[in-house]
C-alpha cells in the first residue's frame, strides 16, 4: 500500500486535477454549469485526499521521495524534477486539508453563482490553483518552481476576479496581480544570481553550493527572496493586497488564499534561510522578527478597525503571518548563533503555527462565507443575532474565533506557546542585540494576543449575538456538505490542541529533517519549557472541562428546580432598538483611540439643522470613521509619483526633431566606439 | 496524595474568595468612617442569589447561558495550580503562559455575554473590558516571565520555592515585576482606578456593566468567579513576587504556620486595595491605557534588568 501510494500518489493527484479542470470546461461547454461546478470541486477534493495520503506516506513511512520525468518540454533543459522530502510533506499536508474542506464546502457554495456567471472557467482555475500550490512546494528545480509559482498567480488572480460584475473586484485583481508580480520580479533576479553562480537551475546543486558563495552575493540572494516571498507572504507593508484580494475571491477560495496560499511564501523563507544557506547570519534573523513584531501588531489594528467581515479575517492573517515570522525569524537567529537545539525549537513554533493558521483561517473563511451567502452582505453592521439562525455556523466560528484567538485548549495556544518560548529563550541566552529584538517580539505577541480576542469578540458579537440590526428574513443554515467542510476544520482545530503532545512529533521530525544529524545533539522536546516543566494540553483541557462540569452539576443541584422567566433586556423605560446596540465600529472604537498615533483615525461630520441660523436641533447627522492608508500615502503613491516624473523627466530627451535623433544615434555610435577600442 | 491536595486548592479558592471581598469592603467602610457590613456578607449574597428564580432576555443565545459555568469553570482550573500555602500545583495549569491565556478566555467570554444581551450597557462593557484586558496582557505576561527568568521555572506551582533564594540583587527587578503584576491585577479584576466594583448604572463601569442581565445562580456564578479571580491574582501576587513564607514541608504545623503568613499577606494586599479605593478616584476611561502601558514597561525594565 506504502510503496503503492509513494509510487503512483503524485500521478493519482495530478489526474485528479487535470480531470476536474478538464471536465469542468467540457460540462459548461455544453451548458451543464451545475454539474461543471460539482465536477470540479469533487475532483479538487479526491485530489487533495490523493495529496494528504501522499503526504502522510512520506511523513510516516517512506521518507523523501524523488521523481525525475525525462521530458524536456522544450523551455529548458530537463526540469521536471520533483522532491518530495518532509518539509515539502508537511506543506503538501496543510495544502489538502484546507483543499478537501474547502472543496467540501464549494460544493454548495455554488448555487449562489448559477445563472449569473459562467462556472466552467471557475472550474478549470480552482483545480489549476490547488495544483499549482502542490507543484510549488514539491519543485526541485527553479525553473519549474518559477513556473507553479506563476501558474499559481495566475490562476488565483482568475479566481479572485471571477464576480466580475463588481468594478471593486476587478481593482482588487490587478493590485494583487501586480504586487505578485512585482513580488516575483525579485525571485527571478534571485534565480539568476544563483544561476549564474552555480551554472544550474537545480535545487540540490543550489543547496550544496550555497556555502561557497561570497558572503555579498549570499546577502543580495536572501534580501530578494525575503522581498519577493514575503509580498506573497503578506508582511507589512507589501501586504496591500491581500484585505483587497482575499474578500473578493469567493470564500472558500478566500480560504484556499488565505490559509495556504500564503504558507507558501513561509515555505520557501524556510527553503533559502534554512535549508539553502542555513549560515544567514543573526542579523537576518532579527530583521525578520522585526518584520513578523510590525506585521503582527499592525495587522491585529488594522483588522480591529474593519467592519467588513472578509477585510478583517485578511488583515488577521497579515498578524498571523507575523507571529510565524516571529517563529522563523527566532529559528535563524539561533541557528546563525549556533544554537541547533533552541532554532529547532523555534522552526518548530514556526511550522506548527503555520498549521494551525491554515485550519482556523481556512474555518473562519468558510464560516464567514456561510453568513455572506445568506445575507448577501459582508458588512458586519448589518448582521447582528444571526446565532439563532444559522446556529451550526456560529459554533464553528465561534471555535475559530477562540482558536485564532490563542485561548486554551484550542491550536492557536499551542503554537503561540512555542513561540513565546523560543522568544524567551532568546531573551536569556543571546547577545545585548539579540536579547533586546527578542523582547520586541515577545512584547508584541503578548499585545497581539489580547487585541485578537477583542477582535473577535467584536467580530463574533456583532455578527451573532444580540438583535438582528438588519432583518434577514431568509438567512438559513448552509447545507450539509458546507458544513461538513466546517466541522472538518472545526475538530482538526481542537485535536490540534488537545493533542498537542501527539502532533508535536510529526512537527519536530520535519523541523529536524532540515538539519545535519550532528546538529541534533539533544533530542528537541518543543513542549518543554524553561526549568523542564511541559506543557500538557490535555491536562489543560481536563482541568478546563472538569471545573464546568463541577460548577454545572453543583448548580443544577442547588438551584436545579428554579424557574426561568423570558422577559426582554432592561431598557432604562424606552422601548429598545436594534440601534441601540453596541456596533462593531463602536466596539473597537475605543482601542484604535488609544492607538491613534499608529492608525491615524480620521473623523468626517456632517451635520444638518432643522433650522440653520440657529443650529439648535439637528435633522441628520451622518459621521464617517475611516484610518488613514499610511501604504498608500507615505509608500505606495510617493513611489508611482517618482515613476511618473521621472518618465516624464526621461520624455523630455524626446524631441520629435529628426537631427537631434540623428545627434542620439552619432554620439551612441562614438560611445561605443570608444568603449570597443579601449 | 496528589488528588487530596488538588481537591483540596479547588476547594480552599471559592471557599475563601468571597471572605476576600467582604474583608476589602469591610476596611473601605472602616476607613471611610463606617461600620460596613459583616466579612461574611458576599456568602450571604450568594446563597440568596443561588436560591432566587431567574429571568433571562429574550435575545439572547446560548452563550449568555453558558458563560457563567464556562468562567467559573476556567478559575477552578487555575484555583488547582496556585501556590497558596505550599508547593503542590497542579502542573498543567500551573505553566504562566496557560494561566494568563485561560483567565483570558474567561474575559473573551465575559465579553460575549455582555453584547449577547443586546442591551446598550453590556456593548460597551465588553467593549472596554476588552480594550482593558488587551492592553493589561502585555504587563501581565511580561511581569510573570521577569519572575520565571529570575527563578529559571515557568511553572506557578514551582516558582516560590526558587525565588525565595534569589541573591539580594534579584529583589530589585522581582518588586519592579511585582508592581507590574499588581497593576495587572487591579484592571484584570474591575478595581479602582480602572473600573469601580461599586456602582451600578453608571457609564464609567465595565464588569458590572457585563453582567447587568444576569440574575440568580447565574449572577451568583458571575461574582464568585470574579471573586475567585481576585483571590487567585493576589495569591500569585503574594506568592510569587514576594515568595517568603511557603511551607517546606506538609507537616502540620508547618502548614499552620504558612497559612498564618498567607493569611496576613492576602490582608496586606486587601488593605491597599481599599486604601487605593478610598483615597484616589478612578481614572477617566483614556487614562487606563496610560496606567497599563506603565505596567509594561515596569515589567519590561525588570526583565532587561534580569538579563543583561
Amino acid at each position: 500500500m506504502v510503496d503503492f501510494i509513494a509510487q503512483f500518489g503524485l500521478f493519482a493527484i495530478f489526474a485528479f486535477f487535470t480531470g476536474g479542470a478538464a471536465l469542468s470546461l467540457i460540462y459548461s461547454a455544453y451548458g451543464a454549469e451545475r454539474e461543471s461546478w460539482i465536477l470540479s470541486h469533487l475532483f479538487a477534493a479526491l485530489a487533495s485526499l490523493c495529496g494528504l495520503l501522499l503526504a502522510g506516506t512520506v511523513l510516516f513511512a517512506s521518507g523523501p521521495l524523488s521523481f525525475h520525468l525525462p521530458f524536456s518540454l522544450g523551455i529548458g533543459p530537463d526540469i521536471l524534477r520533483f522532491q518530495i522530502d518532509t518539509l515539502a510533506a508537511f506543506f503538501i499536508a496543510a495544502i489538502s486539508i484546507v483543499g478537501i474542506a474547502a472543496s467540501l464546502f464549494g460544493i454548495q457554495y455554488g448555487k449562489h453563482f448559477l445563472g449569473s456567471y459562467r462556472l466552467g472557467g471557475f472550474g478549470f482555475f480552482y483545480n489549476l490553483f490547488i495544483a499549482s500550490m502542490i507543484l510549488v512546494v514539491i519543485a526541485n528545480n527553479s525553473f519549474l518552481f518559477l513556473l507553479a509559482w506563476e501558474g499559481m498567480a495566475i490562476a488565483s488572480y482568475f479566481l479572485v476576479i471571477f464576480e466580475r460584475h463588481e468594478a471593486k473586484n476587478i481593482s482588487a485583481g490587478m493590485l494583487y496581480l501586480l504586487i505578485s508580480q512585482l513580488g516575483a520580479a525579485f525571485l527571478f533576479a534571485a534565480f539568476l544570481i544563483l544561476y549564474a553562480l552555480t551554472g544550474s537551475w537545480d535545487f540540490d546543486t543550489i543547496r550544496a553550493s550555497a556555502g561557497e558563495m561570497p558572503l555579498l552575493v549570499q546577502n543580495i540572494v536572501l534580501a530578494l527572496a525575503l522581498l519577493g516571498f514575503s509580498s506573497k507572504a503578506g508582511i507589512i507593508p507589501l501586504h496591500i493586497w491581500l484585505p483587497e484580494a482575499h474578500p473578493a475571491a469567493p470564500s472558500h477560495v478566500s480560504a484556499l488564499m488565505s490559509g495556504v496560499m500564503i504558507k507558501t511564501g513561509i515555505f520557501m523563507l524556510i527553503r533559502f534561510f534554512v535549508d539553502f544557506f542555513p549560515t544567514a547570519g543573526i542579523s537576518w534573523g532579527l530583521i525578520i522578527i522585526v518584520l513578523g513584531a510590525v506585521s503582527s501588531l499592525l495587522g491585529v489594528l488594522y483588522a480591529l478597525s474593519e467592519h467588513d467581515i472578509k477585510r478583517l479575517l485578511a488583515f488577521h492573517s497579515v498578524e498571523n503571518i507575523g507571529i510565524i515570522f516571529l517563529g522563523l525569524g527566532a529559528s535563524i537567529t539561533f541557528f546563525s548563533a549556533a544554537m541547533p537545539a533552541l532554532g529547532t525549537l523555534a522552526l518548530i513554533a514556526a511550522l506548527y503555527h503555520t498549521i494551525n493558521h491554515a485550519l482556523f483561517k481556512a474555518l473562519l473563511f468558510l464560516s464567514a462565507g456561510s453568513v455572506v451567502a445568506t445575507t448577501g452582505t459582508r458588512n458586519m453592521e448589518e448582521y447582528g443575532g444571526l446565532i439563532k439562525k444559522l446556529p451550526y455556523t456560529a459554533f464553528f466560528f465561534l471555535i475559530g474565533a477562540v482558536a485564532i484567538s490563542g485561548l486554551p485548549p484550542f491550536n492557536g495556544f499551542v503554537s503561540e506557546w512555542m513561540t513565546f518560548q523560543s522568544l524567551f529563550a532568546g531573551i536569556g541566552t543571546l547577545p545585548i542585540i539579540g536579547k533586546i529584538t527578542f523582547l520586541v517580539g515577545a512584547s508584541s505577541l503578548a499585545f497581539t494576543g489580547g487585541l485578537a480576542a477583542a477582535c473577535f469578540v467584536k467580530a463574533f458579537g456583532a455578527i451573532f449575538l444580540a438583535r438582528p440590526r438588519h432583518e434577514h428574513a431568509h438567512a438559513h443554515e448552509s447545507g450539509f456538505l458546507s458544513l461538513a467542510g466546517m466541522g472538518l476544520l472545526a475538530a482538526l482545530c481542537a485535536l490540534f490542541g488537545v493533542a498537542a503532545s501527539a502532533i508535536t512529533p510529526i512537527v519536530t521530525r520535519v523541523a529536524e529533517s532540515l538539519r545535519a544529524a550532528s546538529d541534533i545533539a539533544v533530542p528537541s522536546a518543543p513542549l518543554q519549557s524553561l526549568g523542564g516543566s511541559s506543557l500538557s494540553m490535555s491536562g489543560v483541557a481536563i482541568a478546563v472541562v472538569f471545573g464546568v462540569a463541577l460548577c454545572g452539576i453543583l448548580v443544577w443541584i442547588i438551584a436545579g428546580r428554579r424557574k426561568i422567566v423570558v422577559s426582554r433586556t432592561w431598557d432604562c423605560g424606552a422601548p429598545l432598538t436594534s440601534r441601540m446596540e453596541i456596533t462593531a465600529t463602536g466596539f473597537s472604537r475605543s482601542i484604535i483611540m488609544v492607538f491613534r498615533g499608529l492608525l491615524q483615525p480620521s473623523v468626517q461630520t456632517d451635520v444638518e439643522y432643522h433650522d440653520v441660523e440657529t443650529r439648535y436641533f439637528t435633522k441628520k447627522k451622518k459621521v464617517e470613521l475611516s484610518l488613514t492608508d499610511m501604504y498608500h500615502a507615505y509608500l505606495y503613491s510617493p513611489a508611482i509619483t517618482l515613476v511618473e516624473h521621472s518618465a516624464r523627466q526621461a520624455r523630455r530627451i524626446q524631441t520629435g526633431n529628426l537631427s537631434t535623433y540623428l545627434l542620439y544615434i552619432f554620439l551612441t555610435t562614438l560611445l561605443l566606439l570608444f568603449w570597443a577600442l579601449q | 496524595m496528589e488528588i487530596l491536595f488538588y481537591a483540596f486548592q479547588s476547594l480552599a479558592i471559592p471557599l475563601a474568595s468571597p471572605a476576600v471581598l467582604g474583608l476589602i469592603r469591610k476596611i473601605k467602610a472602616y476607613m471611610q468612617g463606617r461600620q460596613g457590613a459583616s466579612i461574611m456578607q458576599p456568602y450571604r449574597d450568594l446563597a440568596k442569589l443561588l436560591r432566587k428564580d431567574e429571568v433571562v432576555s429574550e435575545d439572547n443565545s446560548w452563550i449568555f447561558s453558558a458563560a457563567p459555568y464556562i468562567i467559573f469553570g476556567t478559575t477552578l482550573a487555575l484555583a488547582i495550580s496556585v501556590p497558596l500555602i505550599a508547593n503542590f500545583g497542579f502542573a498543567p495549569t500551573g505553566d504562566i503562559l496557560v494561566f494568563v491565556y485561560v483567565l483570558a478566555a474567561g474575559t473573551f467570554f465575559l465579553a460575549l455575554a455582555g453584547m449577547d444581551t443586546g442591551g446598550g450597557f453590556g456593548g460597551f462593557g465588553a467593549s472596554r473590558e476588552m480594550m482593558i484586558a488587551a492592553l493589561a496582557e502585555g504587563g501581565l505576561i511580561l511581569s510573570l516571565v521577569a519572575a520565571s527568568f529570575l527563578a529559571g521555572e515557568h511553572n506557578l506551582a514551582a516558582m516560590p520555592s526558587q525565588l525565595a533564594t534569589i541573591p539580594l540583587t534579584g529583589l530589585l527587578p522581582l518588586f519592579l515585576a511585582g508592581g507590574a503584576f499588581f497593576i495587572a491585577l487591579l484592571a484584570e479584576n474591575a478595581r479602582y482606578p480602572v473600573d469601580n466594583p461599586a456602582t451600578h448604572l453608571e457609564l464609567t463601569m465595565v464588569h458590572e456593566a457585563m453582567i447587568l442581565e444576569y440574575s440568580g445562580p447565574k449572577l451568583a456564578l458571575m461574582e464568585w468567579a470574579a471573586a475567585n479571580k481576585l483571590l487567585i491574582y493576589i495569591a500569585v501576587l503574594v506568592n510569587v513576587f514576594f515568595p517568603w513564607g511557603l511551607a517546606v514541608s506538609i507537616a502540620p504545623s508547618a502548614l499552620a504556620v504558612a497559612f498564618g503568613i498567607f493569611t496576613a499577606k492576602v490582608f496586606a494586599v486587601a488593605a491597599v486595595i481599599a486604601f487605593i479605593e478610598s483615597t484616589m478616584a478612578k481614572f477617566r476611561i483614556f487614562r487606563v491605557p496610560d496606567f497599563l502601558f506603565t505596567s509594561f514597561v515596569l515589567s519590561a525594565i525588570a526583565i532587561i534588568l534580569i538579563v543583561l
